[in-house]
C-alpha cells in the first residue's frame, strides 16, 4: 500500500476522548474541546516562531489530533518544538487554546513513556534538590562577593522543606514518571 | 514603606544573583522591602515541568505559593517563568473547587494549605505601579542619555493575555516606559515581542533550535544598532547572556551584546557600579555599554 494512505482502522477513536479525560484533571471541557472548532486556516503555523526554523506545524498536529493519529502525534518529536510562547494562542480566531492542548498532548506521551533523557535529567534535578537548576559552587562564592548568604533561603537551606517538595512529588506520582530511584537518588537506566 | 514576600525560584538566586542583589537594593532605595519566603523550591518551569506532568507542576506551584502566603505579604517574582507558574496555578486553583481540595489534600501531607490570599506580582509591577514612572526618573543621577536599549517582555509575562492582564502582548508598553524613565531609549527592532526560545523544555532537548530563536532576536537588535538588551526574566537573560557564549560555539557567529535586567538599568541610573550591579559576572561583558557612557555621546 502506498505509504501516502491511512487505513480507517490505523486511527485511534478513542485518542480524543482520552485526551479529554486527563486534560479535565486540570483544565475545563469548553478549552480542551476548543480545539474542534480549529478550521485549519493556519494562523497558528503563520506566528510560530519554531516553525521558521522546524518541522514543526501546530495546524498539522491538531488536524492529525483530530483524525485520532495517536501514534505520530505522541512518539514524534514535534510536539516538543513548542516553546510555549503562546503567540498562537493568542491569535487563534477560533480560539483555540493551544499551547494548553499542546502540554496536555506532551503530559500523554510521558504517561506513555516517550521522555527525552534531556527531560528526564531536568526532572531528577527537582527531585534532588528542590530546584530545576540547582546552585553551584562558583555561584555560591559570587553570591557572598554580593553579600547575600551563600545558599539561597529555598530548599537548598532548609532540608525539611526539600523533604516536603519530595514528599509531594512521590504523592503525585512523579517519581515514577521519570524513573527515580530514591535509594541511588539518580534516574533509572540512564542510557 | 510597602512589604512583599519575595519568591526566588532557580535562575535568579543560582545564576544571576546579581539581579537578586541589585533588585533588592534598588526596591530598598524606593521604600519597598522584600521579606524572605524561606523553604520555596522551584516555581516549577510553567512550559517545562507542566509538559511533563500537569499535577505535580500544579502542586509544587501550589506549596510555593502557600509558603509565600504564610507572611501575610503579597508575593512578588523575578522572573517570568516563575510569574507564570504561580499565576497559572493560582488562576486554575480558584477557578476549580474540586482541583483546589485535591491539590490541598496533598499539601496538608506537609502541613501546607493554598488559600488564594496573596497577589501574585511580577517585580516590574511594583516599579510601573507603586514607585511610578515619575519616581523612578526623578531618582536617576546618572545619565543614560544616548543608550539604545531593546527591550524583551518574555512571553510568560504578557501571555495568555486574558490571564495575565497588561494590555496588548502584541504591542506591550510597560518595560519601555521603565527603560525610558531610567533616561535610555527604548529602540523598536524586528520581532520584537518574539520569543527567546529557552522555554517549553526546547533548551533541554534541542539547544540548536533554541539558539537560532535566539540568534534571530539577536540580529534584528545588531539591524537596529541595540547597544543593549534589557529584560525582566531571568530565563529570558540567560537564554541571551550565556545563549551568546554558545551560539559563537554552534554556528561560530559572534555576538557581543551586553545583557541587562531592567533594575540593572535602574541601578546605572542611579550610580551603582557593575560589580554591585553582578554586571561584572555576566558572560558577556557591559563593557561596550558603560564605555559609550563614560564617553559621553557618540
Amino acid at each position: 500500500m502506498p505509504a501516502n494512505i491511512t487505513r480507517i482502522n490505523e486511527l485511534n477513536s478513542s485518542f480524543f476522548k482520552d485526551f479529554i479525560e486527563i486534560g479535565k484533571k486540570i483544565f475545563s471541557e469548553d478549552m480542551l474541546h476548543s480545539v474542534e472548532s480549529c478550521v485549519q486556516c493556519g494562523c497558528c503555523t503563520g506566528s510560530c516562531p519554531s516553525s521558521r526554523r522546524t518541522a514543526f506545524r501546530t495546524r498539522k498536529l491538531f488536524r492529525e489530533m483530530l483524525l485520532g493519529f495517536r501514534d505520530s502525534v505522541l512518539e514524534g518529536d514535534d510536539l516538543w518544538l513548542c516553546t510555549t510562547c503562546y503567540t498562537c494562542y493568542e491569535r487563534c480566531p477560533r480560539g483555540v487554546k493551544t499551547t494548553d492542548i499542546i502540554r496536555v498532548l506532551r503530559n500523554m506521551a510521558v504517561s506513555q513513556g516517550h521522555m527525552a533523557e534531556a527531560h528526564r535529567m531536568t526532572a531528577s534535578y527537582v527531585l534532588r534538590t528542590g530546584h530545576g537548576v540547582p546552585v553551584s559552587e562558583e555561584v555560591q562564592k559570587l553570591r557572598e562577593e554580593l553579600g547575600l548568604s551563600s545558599l539561597p533561603p529555598t530548599t537548598h537551606s532548609y532540608p525539611e522543606a526539600l523533604r516536603a517538595v519530595q514528599e509531594i512529588l512521590k504523592l503525585t506520582g512523579f517519581d515514577r514518571i521519570v524513573g527515580f530511584d530514591w535509594k541511588t537518588m539518580e534516574l533509572r537506566g540512564r542510557k | 514603606m510597602k512589604e512583599y514576600a519575595s519568591f526566588l525560584g532557580c535562575i535568579i538566586p543560582n545564576r544571576y544573583p546579581g539581579i537578586e542583589a541589585s533588585s533588592t537594593r534598588i526596591l530598598g532605595h524606593f521604600d519597598v522591602e522584600l521579606v524572605q519566603i524561606n523553604g520555596a523550591s522551584c516555581c516549577p518551569a510553567p512550559g517545562v515541568f507542566s509538559s511533563f506532568h500537569l499535577d505535580s507542576w500544579l502542586a509544587i506551584a501550589a506549596r510555593n505559593i502557600a509558603l509565600g502566603e504564610m507572611t501575610g505579604k503579597d508575593i512578588i517574582t523575578m522572573c517570568n517563568g516563575c510569574y507564570g507558574s504561580l499565576t497559572e496555578a493560582s488562576f486554575l486553583l480558584k477557578g476549580n473547587k474540586e482541583l483546589k481540595e485535591k491539590i490541598n489534600g496533598i499539601l496538608s501531607k506537609v502541613g501546607c494549605e493554598f488559600k488564594g490570599t496573596s497577589k501574585i506580582k511580577h517585580v516590574i509591577e511594583v516599579f510601573s505601579e507603586d514607585i511610578g514612572v515619575k519616581k523612578i526618573q526623578e531618582a536617576m543621577n546618572t545619565s543614560l542619555e544616548g543608550v539604545r536599549a531593546c527591550t524583551h517582555y518574555g512571553c510568560h509575562f504578557l501571555k495568555p493575555a486574558e490571564m495575565k492582564k497588561h494590555g496588548s502582548s502584541e504591542r506591550p508598553r510597560l518595560l519601555d516606559e521603565i527603560v525610558e524613565a531610567s533616561g535610555a531609549r527604548s529602540v523598536d527592532y524586528k520581532d520584537k515581542t518574539m520569543c527567546c526560545g529557552f522555554g517549553g523544555g526546547v533548551r533541554a532537548r534541542n539547544l540548536d533550535v533554541t539558539l537560532d530563536f535566539t540568534r534571530e532576536k539577536l540580529n534584528n537588535i545588531i539591524s537596529a544598532r541595540g547597544d543593549c538588551i534589557v529584560d525582566q526574566c531571568a530565563s529570558c537573560h540567560l537564554e541571551f547572556d550565556r545563549g551568546q557564549v554558545e551560539i559563537k560555539k554552534i554556528f561560530g557567529q559572534e555576538f557581543r551584546v551586553p545583557v541587562l535586567y531592567f533594575t540593572q538599568l535602574i541601578g546605572l541610573g542611579l550610580g551603582m557600579g557593575q560589580h554591585e550591579l553582578g554586571l561584572d559576572f555576566h558572560s558577556i561583558p557591559a563593557k561596550p555599554l558603560l564605555d559609550k557612557l563614560n564617553g559621553g555621546r557618540r
